[in-house]
């Protein structure tokens, strides 16, 4: 057996796998800020608070109603998705006449008061979620837990539902469409409002089902969303906004990367994503998968 | 355009008469919250800077702000240096972080700018974190309140006070300079019309960076002064929610006024002061000044005074 | 929602009589300023100033003529915000004393300033053992625990049943630092081996590749130094892992009951820290614990609000025999000459750096099963006695202890 840099190339798949584990989260989120970003030019500063919103609804579900896991899975993308179709009803609508920097700071706003209000209902210690999956694998190189391996494929699988919905069917096309001349699309009898609306409900249902896959992970803690967003921002930099697949490929990719920083140098973990950043932004301003306008 | 020697008077006579307020405010007020308030007002008029005169939307000031106070702090705790080379060492270093940062930052506009500058910010946070020299999350302590140039006893809040309005004034002085220089001018026409100030031949890049220096260098100044005044220089000076509050200052005063981002330092730190018992009530009705703010009065409060104030004197005329 | 928090709700403990004019203003004002409302808000929080108003009332302070007010207010775990906080209330509201104050940072800048001002602050919720080493006032009284009492708790009863090899999961920061390289010392001056060390980012969210790197150095215990929602989250990510279930165990630095609570006994089972005091452990406890949940919705009392009470008592006690609380070195003097006794903490004394130094205890979290009743989470395994269980002075580089 072979080592590299001293770890055993057993180890080393382990810290691969979970690093793929975390970049599943980081896909998601940015998958989610592309798609709102492509039809509303509106950075979602509330995303992360979309997605913390995410695990407490579905803890809420379990604790006050008894619906299980399962059922939130479900439920918990269309109750938040709804509460973001209000959000957009209510406030972002009158911004899209406006600067887009007015569009960051509105949702930036409700970002604060979402997460105060979750901070003064449940303090921020974070609730504990029981683990639908308990056990695990025992591979030869790690004990994979079951839930784990199930985030994984659960993130796969909608990441590129995601890309297939946008990128090869019907509705996606009128929506690449509206992207580009919204008016036009308008003129052929299509309601561009109602899309964008529905657009932008569907971006933060993928947020908040972001959450509750992250739920019995992580605890359930009101300031879960504003850590991560900050890193998935970064990450929408170094993908560029120019493609769903661009959001999908550098979101995994990613985590990987960080997950092995964990292990070489884990000081450096928390910045490895920002140092990047700088990187690509130095050799390819525009990101890796973005096209300079 | 017209009228721009006069307004330039009045801005100055407005400002005269700010001073006297202030030469005489801590008769009345307890110095050490005016103090916090100065620097907070000097720092939101640096980031006004950018906003309002570049219509860069910066969203990691607090790492010049941060960064600055832990300089400081440092030379003068650690190294036995006196405050004022504390402050010059602060914004030395503020100024340089700022290059790098900027040089990275303008490549990109509008939104994506404000996400590189947070990252970018968010990096600095993790490494003051990390870093030995600035103590963790214990923060640089207790640091000393030396005589300033070995003459002046700052150990008195009131003397003190009036080194900082110094400071501020100072502050005030060289942006109200910057914006009504050519310099100035040229930042304007980028603000309205990029593609424009290049065809005009201006390296817009440049004029870009040299204005978010000298915004990092004037925060800087403001981070420093702060240490200094509260002895103390902590991870909440660099960490992004102090980003936010200073777009939130200049937002609610008014983006792209000359006192507006005064006025709004001074209402959102008097309403953090009184409402600091209510905890996390704070981020909500913060977060609920930015969203009413965004909604229905996007000039904020000097901005809507100006206006109505112009709304009337020509009904008059 | 509770409205009632507004800045300075005042709770005026009235006395009959104004004869006591010796004192400052003729109050004596407690400032108890802790974290309201965020991470640390069930370790000590409102129930901080309850603790400090039930002293009040015991002491008997409105029977011997002395008027004591207690106030209070939120620093919300920020350096600059606390320091804010207490410069105004030496400087413009006249607080006398101020108490608690939770997380290390905070206390550090608190500590000077109350030096600074010549008054008195009587800690509980922080943990840097710092404020009696190298940061010590004749201001201040460091009164329940610290980081070195209880590095030495676990890090000396763990070695001595035969957990030897140690790994160390550390958050990246002073704090962290400042557990493992204690509870290090401790580990290998009993014989036992620190085979690894990592550090994970704070504040960390996932913990699993720290945690197989643990896994994979097959050490007998894995101490988590870090704190709060970092201990919680890689105590739970240990157990999706199964590392309990490997023969490894963990051990906490630095937990609470509420921490416990938090966790449930399923995941929380079986793991050793060390405590300054238990609600259970005596009928004295268990009375206050009683009163303490009736007033708190239910929620149990933490070291920290025992800590609060009896130190809260001892300063009383030591006000009224100088009959003054103007000069706060000279009160702490007091309290330093004068044993302390209460019904929480028992007899004890104040040294010289101002440590307080009681009992400690080494407590296990219980099965699910052996639960009998609410917050019933832990037995005492071993009492660690007060000559043993604080830091030597000569060791603690404070300027007060003349060498």
């Amino acid at each position: 057996m072979f080592e590299l840099l001293g770890i055993a190339p057993q180890a080393l798949f382990g810290q691969l796998l979970l690093g793929l584990i975390n970049g599943a989260f980081y896909a998601m989120l940015s998958l989610g800020l592309a798609v709102i970003f492509g039809l509303l030019n509106v950075i979602n500063f509330t995303h992360g608070a979309q997605y913390m919103m995410g695990a407490f609804v579905a803890w809420m579900l379990l604790e006050w109603v008894g619906v299980p896991y399962w059922g939130a899975l479900v439920l918990v993308p269309i109750i938040v998705g709804a509460f973001g179709v209000l959000l957009e009803k209510v406030f972002l609508k009158r911004l899209y006449h406006l600067d887009h920097l007015y569009g960051l700071l509105l949702t930036f706003g409700l970002a604060l008061m979402i997460e105060g209000v979750f901070r003064k209902q449940f303090g921020s210690s974070g609730l504990p979620y029981a683990n639908p999956l308990p056990g695990g694998t025992r591979l030869d190189f790690m004990f994979l837990p079951n839930y784990r391996a199930w985030v994984v494929v659960a993130s796969l699988v909608i990441c590129f539902g995601t890309w297939f919905l946008i990128e090869r069917t019907k509705l996606g096309s009128y929506l690449r469409a509206a992207v580009e001349r919204p008016d036009l699309v308008q003129a052929f009898g299509i309601n561009v409002p109602r899309m964008i609306t529905l657009t932008y409900g569907f971006g933060v249902g993928l947020a908040a089902l972001a959450g509750v896959l992250a739920a019995p992970i992580y605890s359930v803690n009101p300031l879960m969303g504003s850590n991560l967003i900050i890193i998935v921002f970064a990450v929408v930099v170094i993908g560029g906004m120019g493609s769903i697949m661009g959001a999908i490929v550098t979101g995994f990719g990613l985590g990987v990367i960080e997950g092995l920083t964990k292990v070489f140098y884990p000081e450096a973990s928390n910045t490895v994503i920002f140092i990047i950043m700088a990187i690509v932004l130095m050799l390819k301003p525009a990101g890796l998968f973005g096209t300079p306008k | 355009m017209m009228k721009a020697g006069t307004t330039k008077n009045r801005d100055l006579q407005i400002f005269a008469g700010l001073m006297a307020l202030a030469l005489i405010a801590p008769l009345a007020i307890y110095p050490v919250f005016l103090m916090k308030v100065l620097c907070f007002a000097l720092f939101a008029l640096a980031f006004n800077l950018l906003i309002g005169y570049v219509g860069l939307l910066s969203f990691g000031h607090a790492m010049f702000f941060g960064g600055a106070a832990y300089i400081s702090g440092h030379v003068v705790k650690v190294w036995g240096w006196s405050p004022e080379m504390g402050i010059i060492a602060g914004t030395a270093c503020a100024a340089l972080l700022g290059l790098a940062a900027g040089s990275l930052a303008i490549r990109r506009q509008g939104i994506y700018f404000a996400m590189v500058t947070l990252a970018l910010a968010q990096m600095v946070f993790f490494f003051c974190l990390q870093a030995p020299f600035t103590k963790g999350e214990d923060g640089i302590q207790a640091i000393p309140r030396r005589p300033v140039l070995g003459l002046f006893d700052l150990s008195d809040d009131r003397a003190f006070y009036y080194l900082v309005l110094g400071i501020f004034a100072f502050g005030f002085l060289v942006i109200w300079r910057t914006i009504h220089s050519p310099f100035g001018q040229v930042l304007k026409a980028i603000r309205e019309n990029e593609p424009r100030a290049i065809s005009l031949g201006y390296r817009v890049d440049q004029y870009k960076l040299l204005a978010f220096v000298l915004s990092a260098a004037l925060t800087g100044m403001a981070g420093a002064t702060k240490a200094l005044v509260f002895q103390l220089a902590s991870l909440t000076d660099v960490a992004w929610q102090m980003s936010g509050e200073v777009v939130l200052m200049t937002l609610v005063g008014g983006m792209g006024t000359v006192f507006g981002p005064i006025i709004g330092a001074g209402v959102i730190i008097t309403m953090q002061n009184y409402l600091a018992g209510f905890g996390e009530w704070v981020l909500v009705i913060q977060g609920a000044i930015f969203v009413v703010v965004v909604m229905a009065f996007r000039k904020g409060i000097v901005g809507e005074i100006q206006a109505w104030w112009q709304r009337r004197s020509r009904n008059q005329a | 929602m509770r409205f009632k928090h507004l800045f300075v709700t005042t709770a005026a403990v009235l006395a009959a009589g104004a004869a006591n004019a010796q004192m400052s203003d003729g109050v004596i004002k407690i400032g108890v300023m802790n974290d309201q409302s965020g991470l640390y808000a069930d370790v000590s929080g409102p129930g901080g100033t309850w603790a400090a108003k039930k002293a009040v009332e015991d002491y008997g302070a409105a029977a011997k003529g002395m008027k004591v007010e207690v106030v209070f207010a939120d620093h919300q775990n920020k350096p600059d915000i606390g320091s804010n906080v207490v410069r105004q209330w030496l400087d413009v509201d006249k607080v006398d004393v101020v108490v608690d104050v939770p997380t290390s940072s905070v206390a550090l800048a608190v500590n000077q300033i109350v030096k600074e001002k010549n008054k008195v602050f009587l800690v509980s919720g922080a943990a840097t053992a710092d404020l009696t080493g190298p940061a010590c006032t004749p201001n201040t009284v460091h009164w329940t625990y610290d980081t070195w009492a209880l590095a030495n708790g676990t890090g000396k009863a763990i070695v001595q049943t035969g957990g030897k090899s140690w790994f160390f999961l550390t958050a990246d920061y002073a704090f962290g630092h400042a557990l493992e390289r204690d509870t290090k010392a401790v580990v290998e001056a009993n014989g036992g081996k620190v085979v690894g060390a990592v550090r994970h980012p704070f504040p960390g969210t996932d913990f699993s590749s720290f945690l197989l790197q643990a896994q994979g150095s097959k050490a007998q215990i894995i101490a988590l130094a870090n704190a709060g929602g970092d201990t919680i989250n890689s105590i739970k990510q240990a157990a999706e892992f199964g590392i309990v279930e490997g023969g490894q165990k963990l051990a906490g630095m630095l937990m609470f009951d509420t921490d416990i609570h938090a966790l449930g006994l399923k995941t929380a089972q079986g793991l050793n820290f060390t405590t300054a005091w238990y609600w259970d452990a005596n009928d004295n406890n268990r009375a206050f614990a009683k009163d303490f949940s009736a007033a708190n919705g239910g929620k149990y009392p933490t070291m920290v609000h025992a800590g609060i009470y009896s130190s809260v008592i001892h300063y009383l006690k030591a006000v009224e025999a100088l009959k003054s609380d103007a000069d706060g070195a000279k009160v702490v003097a007091k309290m330093k000459e004068m044993p302390s006794e209460d019904k929480l903490f028992g007899k004890g004394s104040v040294r010289v750096d101002g440590r307080h130094i009681h009992d400690m205890y080494l407590v296990e979290v219980k099965k699910p099963g052996d639960s009998k009743k609410p917050w019933d989470y832990m037995t005492v395994k071993k009492t660690i006695p007060a000559a043993e269980a604080f830091r030597p002075l000569a060791e603690g580089k404070c300027p007060l202890v003349k060498s």
